[in-house]
């Protein structure tokens, strides 16, 4: 009898417990979904003005724009003294060679120091992790001055050669975690059966890393289509520009007629980012998690 | 001397490149920035040599010096607490069994990846408008908002909040970490009547401190350097009334608008030792608010 009135409380008491974990996932939800549309309200706010007619850009909180203007794209494409098609062309070729320059030149440097032995490792090792601490800016004037004396201003070379040079060294920390993790055995066997150390990075372990490759390739894409410092000084002709520097001449030219232009290719910008995000989120995160980047 | 060639050749040729950016991209360039701190050079006339004159000028006379330091410190000081709180919250939150976490994790992470770019300075400069989303939301509520960005009080709380947006990344590192946690910890306090906040204070936060350091060093760093957002919804200026005129922007007009480029290597230098006087201090302090769980292997 005892026993049975102990087993009903018992049973009283995880019936409360599931009642009230199951509100408190509600509650949790209801925050967290909060919180998105926080986040997100000025994307979506971004895109709608991108949409409206100029005078319903500012004044009202409406997302839904009461007629489509879609004018703002096509003729913000040709705002500025160089059609937009040039500006995504010069982004394209910056990032394209840059994300190639990186991905060798970083997979290389971290090949030697994960897999290979040779005097002072180490201390190289340690070098490059302190010069990811150094601020850019504190290598930019004697770079800017290196630069002119080559005649490389006004031309890509200046954002592109370096990045052959391992200078986005945090790619370099994040494969050579990766790198460690393959067993060495392989390496070893390959070494037996008589392979070179560029038979194995290439036959062995590029391929198995190829989700430690498609993480750096996707950051670094993401990080020289936003660059801005680097073009900015580099670039001085308009016809050379990237997009984030043309997107900056309509703040310039700051007319109050422009603004549905701007954000509309504010908007465009956002794209490929986006897109790549959606794509390979799973990369994004599983990188972040295990190298924890910026 | 043949066999140390042959042993090392491997490595070194796949250094190469490395070797090369590192001499010519890395340590060349500082230390040639720290000769140039020490002269006079306008990119016309050769380098010329000034002893300390910049950094007396520097520490004693130049005002703005002073501003752009107080304009960051305080802006580390806000932004960099401000991400992680929110960074650890949300990362609590979508810890505990959640089976929507991937979509919230996607929703929470987006502006760290966009919160670069220039298109969303162009669009933070709109939000924070006179008449923008955020006075329009406050004037929803009856508040009257200032206008952010022409008041000197409020500017730089646009990007502190610009800064919060963008707490994805350290809140990705905050979920790896909670995972590495032991659940068994959570269920004995429970049996225990442990209350939530005490959970908290005497599980989550001593188990989680290495996260949070390593979280706490990067975002400081990451602060120090912000540069394009600041620019840009300063008009490049650090306007108003040099309320958000960031080390860098200043830094960065001294060089390339008025070519004085002995005295912005020598701001550079300053900013160098500022960042690894804050690196160090934080490893050094570490040992004694961090404490690793594998400390014995």
């Amino acid at each position: 009898m005892e026993l049975d009135e102990a087993t009903r409380v018992a049973h009283a008491f995880m019936l409360k417990r599931k009642q009230q974990e199951r509100n408190g996932r509600l509650l949790k939800h209801a925050f967290l979904l909060g919180v998105s549309f926080i986040m997100l309200y000025p994307l979506f706010w971004l895109l709608s003005a991108s949409l409206k007619p100029e005078n319903e850009i500012f004044g009202n909180l409406d997302l839904w724009p009461s007629t489509f203007k879609f004018d703002n794209y096509t003729a913000g494409w040709h705002a500025l003294p160089q059609s937009f098609s040039v500006f995504y062309v010069n982004s394209a070729i910056v990032t394209i060679l840059s994300v190639i320059g990186n991905l060798i030149s970083c997979s290389f440097a971290a090949y030697a120091f994960a897999r290979l032995r040779f005097t002072g490792r180490n201390f190289f090792f340690a070098l490059m992790m302190m010069t990811l601490m150094i601020p850019y800016h504190v290598v930019l004037i004697p770079q800017y001055v290196q630069f002119l004396q080559l005649g490389w201003v006004d031309t890509y070379l200046p954002l592109v050669v370096p990045r052959f040079l391992a200078s986005d060294t945090f790619f370099i920390f994040l494969m050579v975690q990766f790198f460690r993790q393959l067993p060495r055995e392989l390496d070893e066997a390959a070494m037996i059966d008589g392979c070179s150390p560029f038979k194995i990075y290439w036959a062995i372990i590029l391929p198995l890393s190829l989700p430690a490759m498609g993480t750096a390739a996707i950051f670094s894409m993401i990080w020289v289509w936003e660059d801005f410092l680097a073009p900015l000084i580099y670039l001085n002709d308009i016809k050379s520009y990237t997009v984030p520097l043309a997107l900056r001449l309509f703040l310039d030219q700051e007319g109050q007629s422009a603004y549905g232009q701007m954000f509309a290719m504010s908007v465009l910008s956002l794209v490929p980012v986006v897109l790549f995000f959606l794509l390979f989120q799973k990369f994004i995160v599983r990188g972040i998690a295990t190298s924890g980047m910026k | 001397m043949k066999r140390f060639i042959a042993r090392n050749a491997p490595g070194y040729l796949f250094l190469l490149p490395w070797f090369l950016g590192f001499f010519l991209l890395a340590l060349g360039p500082i230390l040639a920035s720290l000769y140039l701190s020490f002269t006079r050079y306008d990119m016309v006339n050769a380098p010329r040599w000034i002893g300390f004159d910049n950094y007396t000028y520097m520490f004693t006379r130049d005002r703005r010096f002073w501003k752009a330091l107080e304009v960051t410190f305080h802006y580390v000081a806000l932004s960099v607490p401000a991400r992680l709180i929110m960074a650890l919250g949300v990362a609590m939150l979508l810890d505990k069994g959640l089976r929507s976490i991937g979509v919230y994790r996607a929703i929470f992470y987006l502006p760290s990846l966009l919160g670069a770019s220039i298109a969303i300075a162009i669009l933070w400069r709109q939000l924070f408008d006179a008449n923008g989303v955020v006075n329009q939301t406050l004037g929803y509520f009856g508040i009257a908002g200032p206008d952010w960005l022409t008041n000197p009080d409020t500017s730089l709380y646009t990007l502190v909040i610009l800064a919060m947006w963008q707490f994805g990344s350290p809140m990705l590192i905050f979920l790896a970490g909670l995972r590495g946690i032991p659940r068994d910890l959570y269920e004995a306090a429970e049996i225990d009547g442990t209350p939530r906040w005490r959970q908290f204070t005497r599980i989550t936060l001593p188990l989680l401190a290495p996260v949070i350091f390593f979280n706490l060093v990067l975002q400081t760093i990451e602060a120090f350097k912000t540069f394009s957002s600041a620019f840009i919804i300063s008009n490049g200026s650090g306007a108003p009334a040099d309320s958000l005129l960031f080390y860098t922007v200043y830094l960065f007009n001294e060089a390339f608008k008025f070519f004085r480029m002995g005295y912005a290597s020598a701001l550079a230098w300053v900013l160098l030792i500022i960042i690894a006087v804050f690196t160090a201090i934080a490893f050094f302090t570490s040992k004694y608010w961090v404490h690793y769980e594998n400390e014995r292997d």
